[in-house]
């Protein structure tokens, strides 16, 4: 690959998915492109270029975004946050959501599944404190391929040994072969679609609770403060958002403030301006495709 | 330092869980099948204990019923590590006071996540 070729992919990767490459990453590219490179009977990675610049939307450039942002996902992965969900978040909203008795939850980076499985699992443990309720949790992902092995919850068994507690395991899983499946009542609880965070996501509707977790980190800056200032416009004044554990708010926007104490966690920060949102307000709840 | 004893008739397993533990700073102790750890728990609790199903003279199971009745025997965190991967067997396990439990075959994150999982990390 020329410096040229990978000064490409970069820019591509960059105005499709916000990934940004050091150029340092080199190693990186080419270990996860080469494999498509080759699927698509191409031998390296130059002739891959080539093919990009002659197709630019063609299913190949679809294809170099999802093995470029792809990431490993773990069940219940830093543990902070579910915790964070069970003692600080699920009271809040329990408490403040009494009337309506729904609650909108966003799983932004998805990936396959582990993390809104994990949350539902943790609804499930807490059932009957929300018999009666609505709670609805809506997983995105830029990448369609992960999304599908979410929505079909089959899990090899060193993916369901990290993190997962194996009362969890037994209590949600089938042995399928040799991979675990989770139970249809928990796939049932996330409803998956794919979503480019760079795009509008307002018509998601909002939301009492965002999981954004181990994105932003790819992204520059500027798409960092973007993504956030929009995720403020889609989270409840008494909503919580959740970053990963190398991710703040800090120094990029101020829609959100931390919680004291509380590392990840954030709310509204309802003494700063509003950001002004274009055409009419948006509802509270919509219909979301997928499961 | 925290002390963890290895039950498995395997050497080579007890070799790479050691290489494992020892990483996590556990200080390690071996045996090779139930009776023998049972002798160990009886002259000093470990912490934790990793702990193989089938073994020679006395399997991980047995093993684990009888700890539990040891004076001070509910203490040491019991992860059971075994190829017996079916949810009969591990729903068993847990049911006889196992905390953990580990399929075989397994790596350092599995056996880190796990540990922390009951506390020992």
């Amino acid at each position: 690959m020329t410096p040229l070729d990978y000064d490409f992919l970069r820019k591509c990767l960059k105005d499709r998915s916000g990934l940004v490459l050091s150029a340092d990453k080199e190693y990186l590219v080419e270990s996860r492109l080469l494999p498509v490179a080759r699927k698509a009977g191409l031998a390296n990675l130059g002739e891959l270029v080539s093919a990009l610049k002659a197709a630019p939307q063609d299913a190949l450039m679809t294809a170099v975004v999802e093995a470029m942002t792809t990431n490993e996902s773990l069940f219940f992965r830093d543990k902070t946050p579910f915790e964070h969900f069970r003692l600080t978040i699920m009271p809040a909203l329990l408490a403040a959501r009494r009337a309506s008795r729904v609650i909108r939850i966003w799983c932004a980076a998805a990936s396959t599944g582990q993390e809104p499985y994990s949350l539902a699992m943790s609804l499930k443990e807490m059932a009957s404190e929300i018999v009666g309720w609505r709670i609805e949790i809506v997983a995105t992902d830029i990448s369609n391929d992960v999304l599908e092995k979410a929505r079909a919850g089959l899990y090899t068994q060193f993916e369901v040994q990290r993190g997962l507690p194996i009362q969890l395991l037994i209590r949600h899983f089938t042995q399928s072969g040799e991979l675990w499946q989770i139970a249809p009542d928990i796939r049932a609880m996330v409803k998956y679609r794919q979503l480019n965070l760079l795009n509008d996501f307002s018509q998601l509707g909002t939301f009492d609770l965002v999981f954004c977790r181990n994105v932003l980190i790819y992204f520059d800056s500027e798409t960092k403060t973007d993504v956030l200032n929009r995720l403020a416009r889609v989270t409840a004044a008494d909503g919580f958002l959740v970053l990963g554990a190398a991710e703040t708010v800090v120094g990029l926007t101020e829609r959100f403030k931390m919680t004291a104490d509380k590392r990840g966690l954030y709310v509204p920060n309802t003494s700063a301006p509003r950001l002004a949102t274009a055409g009419k307000p948006m509802p509270r709840l919509v219909a979301v495709g997928g499961r | 330092m925290k002390t963890c004893l290895i039950v498995d008739d395997s050497s080579v397993i007890r070799k790479v869980a050691r290489r494992i533990l020892e990483g996590l700073e556990f200080q390690i102790v071996e045996a090779e099948n139930g009776e023998d750890a049972i002798e160990t728990c009886q002259r000093d609790l470990p912490d934790a204990i990793l702990l193989d199903w089938n073994m020679p003279k006395m399997d991980g199971y047995e093993f684990l019923r009888l700890l539990r009745r040891l004076p001070g025997g509910d203490k040491p965190k019991v992860v059971f590590c075994t190829t017996e991967n079916d949810v009969a067997h591990i729903a068993r396990a847990l049911h006889a006071g196992a905390n953990e439990y580990i399929m075989k075959p397994f790596d350092r994150d599995i056996v880190e996540a796990k540990f922390q999982e009951v506390g020992l990390i």
